[in-house]
């Protein structure tokens, strides 16, 4: 009688823990990754590569982030498996607050440089 | 001894009896009781916060006036902003998200019925400890937008701000809340067949207000943190002397608050997008464009909020890019009236108190709109800001739209909600009353604002020749006044009457006039299936153009659930942080942490109530 | 706890709490993200130090302060909130096929990951405190543990709740048709983790 789908939704291709350890482990090696790439370019060690790498540092280190933020939220959550719904309402604020927080840092600095009483 | 038939029908009949007394209302679970409560109680801050509105208006009817001090008047007007917005129009739309949603989706109840009751409370919590703070002679006085760095501690020293800061929390878990509720039942509980594209316009237009509560709602959160940390903590995010910055508060406060302009205007919309159709017998034109426009204007509305500063000296870029956006979006908006017009057109219109209420919202919205794209220039904004002409335009959006909508949709629901029609004769007195009482307040303020009256000064020179149209404007102000006092007459003669209005009055397009008036506290016997957008015309049309008058079974199979008290408990600990943070300096941590065992005693009562089962159970078949 | 799993047909065919504590998550990226403006608009605002990743030394007293942040310590607690993810996904994948062994053992080793961050937060906190940055002291250290006070709040609540599906598992509660109780305190628990990785390079790594 009900014209709905039931209220189980397991996909089929549901992952193992074997696949939920591995990616554990990846996201073991992009934390080393980071802390890695700031030693070499900031620490105590950092060798004569680490000047040339100053201005890629950010943008490299937040591509790793958003890498471990993408496994953690596409296996961990779940989300690579389940309803597109629940993709749409944990993204569509993640565009929102991306936005406001650029925007923020943006009209702050902004105003911070040209404003007379700094 | 067997059980008759005639006892289980009584059984049955006792387990669905109308519950009365105090307790009943306490422990309800019913959005129905529950949107009634939202009512009750925003209608009586409305008055409120319209008291506050003539006082301040008496005290403006004269020059060089001191019918109140300044302190007073600084109360007085932020004590009227911040009632109106979070104690009046927010928990009156709330009131028909409540009542109605769940009807016109066909369902019994809202996805979690107990948080639902948990909103309430928390709100009137939130609403009292903010009205509280005149008991104490200390009521918030720094605006409605309590603006940095007014409201630090040097030029605050004293509880207002506080008071403002913790009402305005304890107000956004109870929207939080709310919202994630309206948000999961809209998405998951409509009948079978209802598409989202064949949902009434006044759930869709509820629906995206969800989505800007729960986006916009924390930004403040954040902000009020922000500013309690700097009262309390000895920080400096707003106070330069310590590297802070006041222009900081206006950007957090503002990527809310201009989402939160929607959020008051999005549900006045759809409540009109209800009325116009029915009235006009004929369908929302455009519904799909009136779906995106809503959709659009949502989404832009995150991208606007500066056009709140153009007096701040932001430089040409964000200036620029701000102007554009709002002009953009006035796009969206001018759709939405043509397609209300373009319902009406070749329409066969019907004059009763909502239809004059919903074409009145769309005359003073236009104009309201209009003064809106004149402060989208800045350099214009820079002659405008700070002055009437900016109160003249957000009363005009605020008053003569949402104001004026969810008036009239009152009247358009009021047999549904209490199974009585409201005297139309007492109800187009009460709109010319409205209309005329409105504009001669309202209207003049355009006109002192361009002569350079400011806001929030509690009096003006004689010399500057404002006063004529002060007085006109307080005259008018009386007459609203007027206005709702005959609202309230015919609320309560009203009320005298036998409760007999039919299940469908007005010969409406959708679910909730399928029921009786008002409804079963089951809603529906048997589960709507709907295939149209207008699902009660079609079966109508399908009928021969008539249903017969709808009775309520017993309500047997149904299983509803239970009273419960623990949200009214977990509400109060909410509410304790809040004054445990306020009183910190006199309590230390103990109030805190006094509220925080109350919180948890009530939340985990709450979820592992004995026997307790949330959700309701659908009808299957007919009885 | 409802008893029984969501017999109700839903328009989605989805569970309703489970939507519910995602839209709750979607609306704690705004919370988040003002935080998260609020510190990078402030850090490098701060009128006196000590700073994130420079020593300074007042001019006042002549008194030298190291740099506040100490890449080690907070690395340690980054893995540890990492593998607590996946030890809770074990622990749902034992809950969802009725593995109690598995449930209780790897929820469990949540906990106790979960305990041990909030821990590390303490002590870094007190840490900081000690070398001279407090929330009045500069701009830094307002947004500082304000951004990082809140998270570790969070990381708190989320402790507590995992402590109570601890005790209802080893009680034998956590039954499969129940298993979205536990879904939800890990969709919780993953944001939790998610802001984290945001945190990690944002604050103490970007300079």
């Amino acid at each position: 009688m009900t014209a709905h789908a039931p209220a189980e939704e397991h996909a089929h291709d549901h992952p193992t823990p074997g696949t939920y350890a591995k990616i554990g482990l990846v996201l073991f090696v992009l934390t080393a990754l980071e802390v890695g790439l700031y030693e070499f370019t900031y620490g105590e060690r950092a060798g004569p590569l680490a000047h040339d790498i100053q201005p890629f540092f950010i943008p490299l280190l937040l591509l790793l982030s958003a890498v471990k933020f993408a496994l953690v939220a596409m296996y961990y959550m779940h989300l690579k498996n389940d309803s597109k719904l629940f993709s749409g309402v944990f993204v569509f604020p993640l565009i929102i607050a991306t936005v406001v927080i650029l925007a923020m840092v943006a009209l702050m600095a902004y105003h911070w440089a040209f404003s007379r009483s700094g | 001894m067997a059980t008759t038939a005639i006892d289980q029908h009584h059984a049955h009949a006792a387990a669905h009896a109308e519950k009365t007394g105090l307790w009943s209302w306490l422990t309800t679970v019913d959005h129905k009781r529950i949107g009634i409560l939202y009512g009750a109680t925003a209608f009586f801050f409305f008055l409120l916060g319209g008291l506050e509105a003539l006082i301040i208006r008496i005290q403006l009817s004269r020059a060089d006036n001191n019918f109140i001090d300044p302190d007073t008047y600084n109360q007085l007007f932020t004590m009227h902003g911040t009632t109106m917005i979070f104690l009046a129009i927010m928990p009156l739309s709330a009131m028909f998200f409540n009542y109605m949603i769940p009807l016109m989706i066909g369902a019994r109840d809202v996805a979690f019925p107990r948080l639902n009751a948990f909103s309430y409370w928390v709100f009137l919590l939130g609403g009292l400890l903010l009205n509280a703070s005149f008991l104490f002679g200390a009521a918030p006085d720094t605006g409605w937008y309590g603006y940095a760095n007014l409201t630090s501690r040097q030029f605050s020293p004293g509880p207002n701000a506080d008071f403002w800061n913790m009402g305005l929390q304890i107000l956004g878990v109870a929207s939080l809340a709310a919202a994630v509720n309206f948000f999961v039942t809209i998405v998951n509980m409509r009948a079978p067949g209802m598409t989202m594209m064949r949902m009434p316009m006044f759930v869709w237009m509820s629906f995206i207000t969800q989505i800007l509560l729960l986006l916009a709602f924390p930004v403040i959160a954040v902000a009020l943190i922000l500013l309690m940390f700097d009262r309390f903590f000895g920080t400096h995010f707003f106070i330069p002397a310590g590297g802070g910055d006041p222009l900081l508060w206006q950007h957090f406060f503002w990527i809310f608050g201009h989402p939160e302009v929607y959020i008051l205007i999005l549900p006045a919309f759809g409540i009109v997008s209800e009325v116009l159709p029915v009235f006009s017998r004929k369908p929302l034109f455009g519904y799909a464009a009136m779906v995106f426009s809503g959709v659009f204007i949502a989404f832009l509305g995150f991208g606007v909020w500066s056009h709140h500063m153009f007096t701040t000296g932001m430089g040409p870029i964000a200036d620029t890019f701000f102007s554009l956006t709002t002009m953009l979006i006035a796009i969206p908006t001018g759709v939405k009236i043509f397609n209300w017009m373009g319902t009406m057109w070749f329409g066969s219109l019907q004059f009763k108190t909502p239809m004059y209420f919903a074409v009145g919202f769309i005359a003073m919205f236009i104009i309201g709109g209009l003064s809106g794209v004149m402060h989208s220039s800045p350099p214009a904004d820079l002659q405008q800001n700070d002055t009437y002409f900016i109160v003249a335009h957000f009363h005009y959006v605020l008053f003569g739209g949402s104001i004026f909508s969810i008036v009239g949709g009152a009247y358009y629901w009021w047999p549904k909600m209490f199974g009585r029609m409201l005297d139309e004769g007492l109800g187009k007195v009460h709109f010319w009353l409205m209309l005329i009482g409105f504009n001669l307040t309202f209207f003049p303020m355009h006109i002192v604002g361009l002569n350079g009256m400011p806001r929030r000064t509690y009096t003006y020179p004689k010399e500057l020749g404002f006063e004529l149209l002060n007085q006109i404007q307080t005259a008018g102000s009386f007459v609203l006044g007027l206005a709702f006092l005959v609202f309230l007459w015919n609320v309560i003669r009203t009320s005298r009457r036998p409760r007999n209005a039919p299940a469908d009055p007005w010969n409406g397009a959708t679910l909730e006039w399928s029921i009786p008036s008002p409804p079963p506290e089951w809603n529906f016997d048997t589960l709507p299936k709907v295939s149209g957008r207008d699902p009660l015309w079609d079966e109508k049309r399908a009928r021969g153009g008539q249903m017969p008058e709808p009775r309520a079974g017993t309500g047997a199979g149904i299983h509803m659930p239970n009273p419960s008290y623990w949200p009214l408990v977990t509400a109060f600990g909410v509410a304790a942080i809040f004054v445990g943070i306020m009183m910190l300096p006199k309590w230390g941590p103990w109030g805190i942490i006094v509220a925080v065992a109350l919180l948890f005693f009530g939340l985990y009562s709450w979820l592992f109530e004995k026997g307790y089962s949330e959700f309701t159970t659908p009808s299957h078949g007919g009885h | 706890m409802s008893d029984h799993a969501q017999a109700l047909e839903t328009t989605t065919g989805l569970d309703s709490r489970k939507l519910a504590i995602w839209t709750f998550i979607g609306s704690e990226c705004m919370f988040f993200a003002t935080l998260i403006s609020n510190y990078l608009v402030n850090k490098g605002r701060s009128l006196v130090g000590p700073f994130a990743h420079e020593a300074w030394t007042d001019p006042a007293t002549g008194k030298v302060y190291e740099p506040i942040i100490e890449i080690p310590l907070v690395t340690v607690g980054t893995a540890l909130l990492l593998f607590s993810s996946l030890f809770i996904v074990l622990a749902l994948y034992g809950a969802q096929k009725g593995n109690r062994k598995m449930l209780v053992g790897w929820l469990g080793a949540t906990l106790v990951c979960g305990i041990f961050f909030v821990g590390m937060q303490v002590y870094e906190f007190t840490h900081f405190v000690h070398k001279g940055l407090t929330l009045q002291r500069n701009m830094f250290g307002a947004s500082f543990f304000t951004l990082t006070g809140f998270h570790g709040t969070h990381v708190t609540i989320g402790v507590i709740w995992l402590a109570t599906m601890f005790y209802l598992a080893l009680r034998g509660k956590l039954t499969p048709n129940r298993s979205v109780n536990l879904e939800m305190a890990a969709l919780y628990w993953h944001f939790v983790d998610v802001v984290w990785i945001i945190i990690f390079p944002v604050v103490y790594l970007i300079r």
